[in-house]
């Protein structure tokens, strides 16, 4: 697992793919994130109102939104529910 | 909560996949939906998406790989800046190995300039910091993703106050280039999977004009595989339904507004400007440049190079790969000549590239 972050970390450098870390420790716009195993200090500069437990995409050295734990949920849920209705299509 | 494996389930994955086809069967048409960013092409190809979907939807790469779009004459100018003396070039992987007119990155590191990789614009600074007499300059290419964290480092290298910290600025905006791509006739896109992270920045009301002047559907979608799956069901139904406007899959990230925070920090600092893309040219309001009061920064205003003529090469078809116009297999180099090892033009560097994607986990 800290082998795959990594990897992703390198892949990280120019795409515009960022990494969901939790926030562990904040001191002014500096903040220790974590994923997989994995440690990293990033910049908060770009988030007004990060709390340390919140999920962020980290792009780049900075966390660049937070992520919505209740949106996500809803997300799932929804896709959840086509695979509950799966074959209804075919029968109207 | 890992915001990862919660969305690679195969049988939900299987279901979209089926609600697909019935709905491309309502729409009664093949369709073709384009993946503007090259992150988004990446996990259709990686996860296996395009094998799960039917022959009548086709996928079109675009223009969103920084890399790619990146012109030659760009990279011209920053093998000329890495051969000034006292100066040491700061740069994110993947722009080291593109060939420029007849150099790269790599290869003049090689030769003996002094050319680093870093993860963070912010580890650019440190070195500046570590290295008071030499002049560093941070190599600044990508989209609104992108930008806000060199505007960010850029406040720092104020606060810290580095006067040997500059940016050679080739920062790049996604919606001008769709624009360009729905006016040309060439093209025919019925639908945009628009950026996940661009968007985080961005916000959606920034492709309302796709929707409200073009009629193109738009759905922002994040690069999970059943985010994918999710956002070409959104768009299928919205082309069915004839109603095209702009909706979030990605709705866990993006907001309407964007990220005002980040959008704030890179209006105090840079400004927009006309930039050159490769493949598209010259796009009006498409780049960002340094606002006056950190023209201090820029690269180009402190040094005076002396630049190659640009040279493209021979064959290689990125520029129109780029438009998704032309697929990698149709170009003479491609797998034949200009592979990862020896790329050719820039679609084969990057690992976002459309053509280093097909090459990895395309067929043979």
């Amino acid at each position: 697992m800290c082998y795959l972050q990594v990897i992703t970390f390198e892949r990280e450098l120019i795409m515009c793919l960022a990494v969901p870390m939790k926030i562990i420790t904040i001191e002014g716009f500096s903040a220790t994130v974590e994923a997989g195993g994995v440690s990293r200090e990033i910049n908060l500069r770009l988030l007004e109102d990060a709390q340390v437990g919140d999920y962020v995409l980290v792009h780049a050295g900075f966390a660049i939104e937070k992520i919505d734990e209740q949106e996500a949920k809803e997300t799932l849920e929804l896709m959840q529910q086509i695979f509950q209705l799966q074959g209804e299509d075919e029968v109207h | 909560m890992k915001f990862i494996d919660e969305f690679r389930n195969a049988d939900i994955a299987r279901e979209l996949s089926n609600k697909i086809r019935i709905t491309l069967e309502r729409i009664g048409w093949p369709v073709a939906l384009m993946e503007v960013c090259g992150t988004h092409t990446m996990a259709i190809y990686r996860h296996g998406i395009k094998s799960i979907l039917p022959p009548s939807l086709k996928l079109l790469s675009g223009p969103g790989c920084p890399v790619c779009v990146t012109p030659n004459r760009y990279l011209d100018y920053a093998i000329a800046l890495s051969r000034q003396d006292g100066v040491i070039i700061t740069t994110f992987g993947d722009m080291l190995n593109v060939p420029g007119s007849s150099s790269s990155l790599v290869r003049e590191r090689a030769a003996g300039a002094d050319i680093r990789t870093v993860y963070s614009p912010l580890d650019a600074l440190a070195i500046a910091q570590k290295n008071p007499d030499s002049k560093i300059i941070f190599l600044a290419v990508g989209f609104e993703t992108t930008s806000p964290t060199i505007a960010g480092t850029i406040i720092e290298a104020e606060q810290r106050n580095v006067s040997n910290f500059f940016i050679s600025c080739a920062h790049k905006l996604i919606p001008p280039a769709m624009q360009l791509l729905v006016e040309d006739l060439e093209l025919h896109i019925d639908g945009f999977i628009c950026p996940a992270h661009v968007s985080a920045i961005i916000g959606s009301a920034a492709y309302d004009f796709l929707a409200n002047n073009y009629a193109k559907p738009c759905v922002i979608t994040g690069f999970e595989p059943l985010d994918v799956l999710q956002g070409i069901l959104m768009l299928l139904q919205q082309i069915a339904d004839k109603k095209p406007r702009v909706e979030t899959q990605y709705s866990r990230v993006v907001k309407r507004q964007g990220n005002t925070t980040a959008l704030k920090l890179v209006a105090e600092v840079f400004v927009t400007s006309e930039s050159y893309w490769r493949g598209l040219g010259l796009v009006p309001q498409s780049g960002l440049a340094l606002s006056d009061a950190f023209a201090r920064y820029d690269a180009e205003s402190v040094f005076t190079v002396s630049v190659e003529e640009e040279r493209e090469h021979s064959g290689c078809l990125c520029g129109e790969v780029i438009k998704g116009k032309r697929e990698p297999e149709a170009c003479g180099l491609f797998r034949n000549i200009c592979t990862p090892v020896n790329p050719v033009g820039p679609c084969m560097v990057s690992q976002e590239g459309t053509c280093a994607t097909h090459y990895k986990y395309g067929e043979a």
